[in-house]
């Protein structure tokens, strides 16, 4: 039973990452770096936000905590931007000719978003998961039961959300567009921000919230990447040329 | 169980080289453009040698750039499998974190099995581990036998050190490995430029090696396609390429590269052969202007000293290296919080990418472990002591971030 909800809930937050990450970027060494190298930056923001919070005195200020991480994740967000434009030139060196990863200027934000999701979702649900594998389970002591499946809802949504916050957010300074940065910062503050009504459990609002923001910021950032409504269709067409529009 | 024990006194041993290969691909390259260079008027000979050799250099240079990341990967693959048996075992087997009880691996499994069977299973895998390793097998076999080794090695590390010697340990051992590989005198040191004197590869139970055959067959089709086309079939692919490349450098007849293909077959047929080929090949190097060494230069070590080559290519790794990652991956797992174990495989890999980095940019033996284990250790300490609270807080009110 323990074990049904444990891969229930990993695949839940973690199969789109892993399909995304199967797909698109494991049969490519410089992405897989490109994955490894953003998701450590993600890991330096989170050290700087919590050793914020550590000698922070108030405790009971959790809306502090989320602000300071926000922060410290959109420069380091913006690090890697610069990072990676910088070394541009060297990648050009690197990879073949014809790659993908220097032809599309949108590969670099994807990988480096999807680095960002991954680890940001490992580090919000790893812990939980190996909890529930047993012996116990959820919702014993009063607690509520559908605590994990809304976790691992919300982690795969952040793993999205990641993504394409990378892909607007890199989009809106190569076309020194500020309101493109803007609604990615906005819209970080405002999805962290209703994830704090969770300790009342009202999950309903936050995923309904959460998920209109995904959805908002996937379409946003599939026409950044020069998708239409035609290419959406014909991705469902069963042709595999349509289908590596955002790679 | 007893294989590992053999190995305990190899574990300090940890290089990456690439400089190995650099400079065993570039002596027999040099030499050939020397030898074709005898045959031509002494005015031309100059200007052709050092074409030659800048091509090479320019060559070497963008192949190393091209296939680092492949490197880096071929790399990031085995040392993640090792630190994922290691943590995978921690968390199962309570043996390994807890001291004074046997090991009863197939008791936590649950498996009945009569002695029979063990002993016959124990000893055939011993047995083909020893020959994978130390004779001859299929590369995946020896690779996959070298990372469960240090897997194993890890795990007495980390059963057997109390807490703060696995740290000092660490801590003691990168700065040991910089002495070990840096310095004039160092013993690693002595012992890597002692193997590329005598031009042969390092004791194979000390190092792990990641070949890249698809590397050369890119680096070649670049270069002519057509020709490598016509004369490979798959199973001596790489041999053929090779030779093709060293070819169309001289301007030479593919003819005469399929005579070169023959004599390597049968080279492969008898390899009592090949050594005592390749031997004379390195005398003649050292006078090269003897005639009837010439002669033997342009037929048969043409196929030697190319199949040289590609067995050198690749990064090579300390079997200690993996050994000291998986430790501190271990050792981190072992408190039970995931996400300090996800912290330090995430910094050891960068340490690794950085590592490489550095040695596509020195050419040289480096120590692997001063930076990733440095990282290890910055990330576990803060990620246990400032990280966990936070990120536990967050998730437990699940606040995501």
């Amino acid at each position: 039973m323990t074990y049904m909800e444990f891969f229930g809930c990993a695949f839940t937050a973690f199969g789109p990452a892993f399909a995304m990450f199967y797909w698109t970027i494991m049969h490519d060494p410089i992405r897989i770096i490109i994955l490894i190298a953003s998701s450590f930056f993600w890991l330096c923001s989170l050290l700087f936000s919590s050793s914020l919070w550590f000698i922070f005195p108030n405790k009971d200020w959790v809306f502090f905590g989320v602000l300071t991480s926000i922060f410290f994740q959109e420069i380091f967000r913006y690090l890697v931007y610069k990072i990676l434009r910088k070394s541009e030139q060297g990648l050009r060196q690197v990879t073949e000719t014809n790659s993908a990863i220097t032809t599309s200027t949108h590969l670099l934000s994807y990988v480096s978003g999807l680095g960002f999701g991954i680890i940001s979702g490992a580090f919000s649900l790893v812990n939980i998961l190996a909890e529930i594998k047993g012996p116990g389970t959820m919702g014993l002591h009063g607690g509520n039961e559908y605590f994990c499946l809304f976790s691992a809802l919300f982690t795969m949504c952040f793993v999205f959300l990641h993504t394409f916050w990378s892909i607007i957010f890199f989009n809106g300074f190569d076309t020194h567009n500020r309101m493109l940065v803007l609604y990615v910062i906005i819209s970080h503050v405002f999805v962290s921000c209703i994830t704090l009504l969770n300790r009342d459990e009202l999950y309903g609002t936050t995923v309904s919230f959460i998920f209109i923001i995904t959805i908002i910021s996937g379409v946003l950032s599939y026409r950044i990447a020069g998708g239409t409504k035609k290419s959406f269709t014909v991705l469902f067409q069963f042709q595999r040329k349509s289908s590596v529009n955002i790679q | 169980m007893s294989l590992y024990i053999a190995y305990s006194r190899l574990y300090y041993f940890d290089i990456v080289i690439l400089a190995e290969l650099v400079q065993s691909s570039r002596v027999p390259v040099n030499f050939q453009s020397r030898n074709i260079s005898h045959r031509r008027s002494n005015s031309q000979q100059i200007s052709h040698d050092q074409v030659a050799t800048e091509e090479n250099q320019q060559w070497e240079d963008e192949f190393e750039l091209k296939y680092g990341a492949e490197h880096v990967i071929k790399l990031f693959v085995p040392v993640s499998l090792c630190m994922l048996v290691v943590v995978v075992t921690i968390s199962n087997i309570t043996f390994y974190t807890t001291k004074d009880i046997y090991l009863e691996f197939l008791r936590a499994y649950n498996v009945p099995m009569d002695m029979f069977t063990i002993l016959f299973f124990i000893w055939n895998f011993g047995v083909t581990g020893m020959i994978c390793i130390h004779w001859k097998g299929p590369i995946r076999m020896q690779q996959a036998y070298l990372i469960f080794i240090a897997a194993l090695m890890a795990l007495i590390f980390i059963k057997y050190l109390p807490e703060w010697t696995t740290w000092v340990v660490l801590f003691c051992i990168s700065i040991w490995d910089l002495v070990a590989v840096l310095t004039p005198r160092g013993p690693l040191r002595i012992l890597v430029e002692t193997a590329q004197e005598r031009n042969e590869a390092i004791f194979p139970s000390l190092i792990y090696s990641a070949v890249i055959y698809k590397s050369i067959v890119v680096m070649t089709t670049n270069d002519e396609s057509e020709q490598v086309e016509s004369s490979s079939s798959p199973s001596t692919e790489r041999e053929v390429l090779v030779i093709g490349a060293s070819d169309s450098e001289h301007g030479e007849s593919s003819q005469q590269s399929d005579n070169g293909i023959q004599s390597e077959n049968q080279q492969e047929n008898n390899p009592q052969f090949q050594t005592a080929t390749s031997t004379t090949s390195t005398q003649q190097m050292s006078n090269e202007s003897k005639r009837n060494a010439q002669i033997i230069t342009n037929e048969r070590p043409r196929g030697t000293i190319p199949t040289n080559l590609t067995e050198d290519k690749g990064v090579k790794l300390g079997l200690g290296d993996f050994i000291f990652y998986s430790v501190l991956v271990g050792k981190a797992s072992s408190d039970g919080d995931w996400n300090t174990t996800l912290a330090c495989f995430v910094a050891i890999l960068i340490g690794l990418c950085l590592t490489l980095l550095l040695l596509a940019s020195f050419k040289k033996a480096l120590p692997a472990l001063p930076i990733s284990i440095a990282f290890g250790l910055v990330f576990y300490f803060v990620t246990r002591g400032i990280v966990k609270p936070f990120a536990d807080m967050l998730a437990s009110d699940q606040i995501f971030i």
